[in-house]
């Protein structure tokens, strides 16, 4: 196992291929729950979790169905099908083990199952053949970096709430066109690990 | 020696993990690309692979669904549908369906703090959950200030984000009464039930029939100057400026200046001056409205808009007790004789309606209350003399 290469990893898809900022992924999560810090952090906590545990999931199904079958062009359903079965049996499992926890972070679960970068990151480790740690890493990178993207726009948004926006631009529009800057500022990640 | 298995066992499970051939190229990562594909084969399998494995998820997940199923109480959903669905958080609770599982799970837990949903819920609440139903009193928010933009002074000139919460910020606002209604519309906009607008004055304007009492006006408010109030108390002293009576007056038109009269006209003792500030004890007041006359400074509201003059009815068995409580001395006459009231001077306060004996003085707005108080007292006797007679005979 190489660590250099798993936190190099983390820190490529947290940071520099930011998922929301640089391919525009996931955005509907990201303008929807972003309006309040508390449901942004929320979010991004049940975000990881799942995504961790869907990538771990299908990297599996993947590796070892998937590949000796030769069934790979089947991966997109398959995943989706993974992530969805695994969502809906955490929402069932977690309502009846921990009821708080299923209070606090049972909302977020349902608008996961169909997000984009749930999908998009099985989907990535399928074609980049990353091995498990890998997987988990980038998977890891890719929750925190979401987390982080949430986080940055639900605290400029708080602070959006009293500011004096031009009336056309009010609610979406200006949270767009700070999307966009935040995205320009995240560009100068983009020299941070050279090969 | 238990954790050197472990131990042991883990970094097989790495060693074995890691040491899985991965496919390097290929077609959609890692078949090797072949001359030519029985397509039919090729779908067949992949229907049937698709098939077996939305049925293992979906057994599954129906496993899942049966071992971890949590037993709801079915009145949950019942009182759930009942509630107002404004999610406002005036019971305490994030949201309507925590309050639904609170009131149902939990004895203590009243059946009417619904204020949006008003009587109707809470009745509707209690007979679901098998509670007491306690009588809701309707509640409405109250703006204490009247010092809109013509009437007061201002410090200096705000020129920031129109918002309350924004102005505040700028040393306690632009008002020289820092008691007061700053004017940005705060409340107007944080409102879920749309019953505030913003007055010409720069006045909040509470809509009495949008208005539930859900109080997310008050949190909002930075000087705190709406307050959640019961409906039917409608004289109010709308002012919260605690400074001393000439600073008040510097500062605002209708401030109160505590100079005591109302504490002195009041026949209930419920207006009461502290800290330079009238205040109406809610408990004491009747809402006579006398005190709204004698305010130099017209700082105490009289929020019902019309007042109808006192009429005594022929049943009057002139008892003289309306003319003995009669502020204005508008009632007169002789003992054992019809009275009458000079309509000139009555001012609708409603006091010799409630304490006329036998109901005869009509016309005020709180006629109906007192009839009805008047019936329930009269059944209540006739009752007990009934059951004293029944007593007799037997």
């Amino acid at each position: 196992m190489d660590f250099g290469k798993l936190f190099e990893l983390v820190v490529a898809s947290s940071l520099i291929n930011n998922f929301v900022f640089t391919m525009f992924l996931g955005l509907c999560i990201f303008f929807g729950v972003s309006k309040k810090m508390e449901t942004a952090v929320g979010m991004s906590i049940t975000f990881t979790m799942v995504m961790v545990v869907s990538a771990a999931l299908s990297w599996v199904v993947y590796q070892f169905i998937m590949i000796p079958y030769e069934l790979t062009f089947l991966k997109i359903i398959i995943f989706i099908g993974v992530v969805a079965a695994f969502v809906q049996s955490a929402d069932t499992i977690m309502k009846k083990v921990s009821p708080t926890l299923y209070y606090k972070l049972g909302v977020y679960l349902a608008l996961i199952t169909t997000n984009c970068i749930i999908i998009a990151v099985p989907l990535k480790n399928a074609g980049e053949h990353y091995n498990f740690f890998e997987s988990m890493a980038f998977a890891l990178g890719s929750g925190l970096g979401f987390g982080l993207a949430l986080v940055i726009m639900a605290s400029i948004r708080e602070k959006l709430e009293v500011a004096d926006v031009p009336r056309p631009f009010r609610g979406l529009p200006i949270s767009f066109i700070i999307a966009g800057l935040i995205a320009l500022a995240f560009t100068g990640f983009s020299g941070l690990i050279t090969l | 020696m238990l954790d050197l298995n472990i131990v042991h066992f883990i970094s097989d499970l790495i060693q074995f993990i890691n040491h899985v051939p991965l496919p390097i190229a290929g077609v959609g990562g890692g078949i090797e690309a072949k001359e030519s594909v029985d397509l039919l084969e090729l779908v067949k399998f992949a229907a049937a692979f698709l098939l077996g494995i939305s049925a293992l998820f979906g057994i599954g997940l129906a496993f899942a669904a049966k071992k971890f199923a949590v037993k709801e109480d079915p009145r949950v959903d019942q009182v759930s549908d009942v509630l107002a669905h404004a999610h406002c958080g005036a019971c305490g609770y994030p949201g309507c369906r925590q309050y639904a599982e609170q009131v149902v799970l939990n004895p203590d837990v009243s059946p009417n703090l619904c204020t949006p949903g008003g009587a109707a819920t809470a009745e509707a609440v209690a007979r679901i959950t098998g509670k007491v139903m306690e009588q809701l009193e309707p509640k409405i928010a109250r703006v204490f200030c009247q010092g809109g933009c013509s009437k007061s002074v201002r410090r200096f000139k705000y020129e920031g984000v129109t918002d309350c919460r924004a102005a505040i910020l700028a040393s306690g606002g632009d008002k020289s009464c820092i008691y007061g209604c700053l004017g940005y519309g705060s409340c107007s906009r944080a409102c879920p039930f749309g019953a505030i607008s913003m007055s010409d004055d720069a006045l909040p304007v509470i809509d009495r029939v949008k208005c539930t009492a859900c109080g997310v006006c008050a949190q909002t408010c930075p000087t705190k100057v709406i307050e959640i109030l019961p409906m039917a108390k409608e004289v109010l002293v709308r002012c919260h400026s605690k400074d001393k009576g000439p600073t008040t007056k510097k500062n605002c038109q209708t401030g109160c200046i505590a100079c005591g009269l109302c504490e002195k006209v009041c026949p209930y003792n419920a207006a009461k001056v502290e800290n330079y500030l009238s205040r109406i004890d809610l408990d004491k007041c009747r809402v006579c409205g006398l005190c709204v006359r004698k305010c130099p400074t017209n700082a105490i509201m009289d929020y019902i808009p019309k007042r109808p003059k006192a009429v005594v009815t022929d049943t009057c068995i002139g008892c003289h007790a309306c003319a003995k409580v009669c502020p204005v001395n508008a009632a007169s006459g002789e003992l054992k004789k019809m009275h009458g009231i000079d309509q000139d001077k009555c001012i609708g306060c409603g006091i010799c309606a409630t304490k006329c004996p036998v109901c005869a003085i009509t016309g005020t707005f709180n006629y109906s209350e007192v009839l009805q108080a008047y019936e329930a007292k009269k059944a209540a006797r006739e009752k007990a003399k009934a059951e004293k007679e029944a007593a007799a005979s037997t």
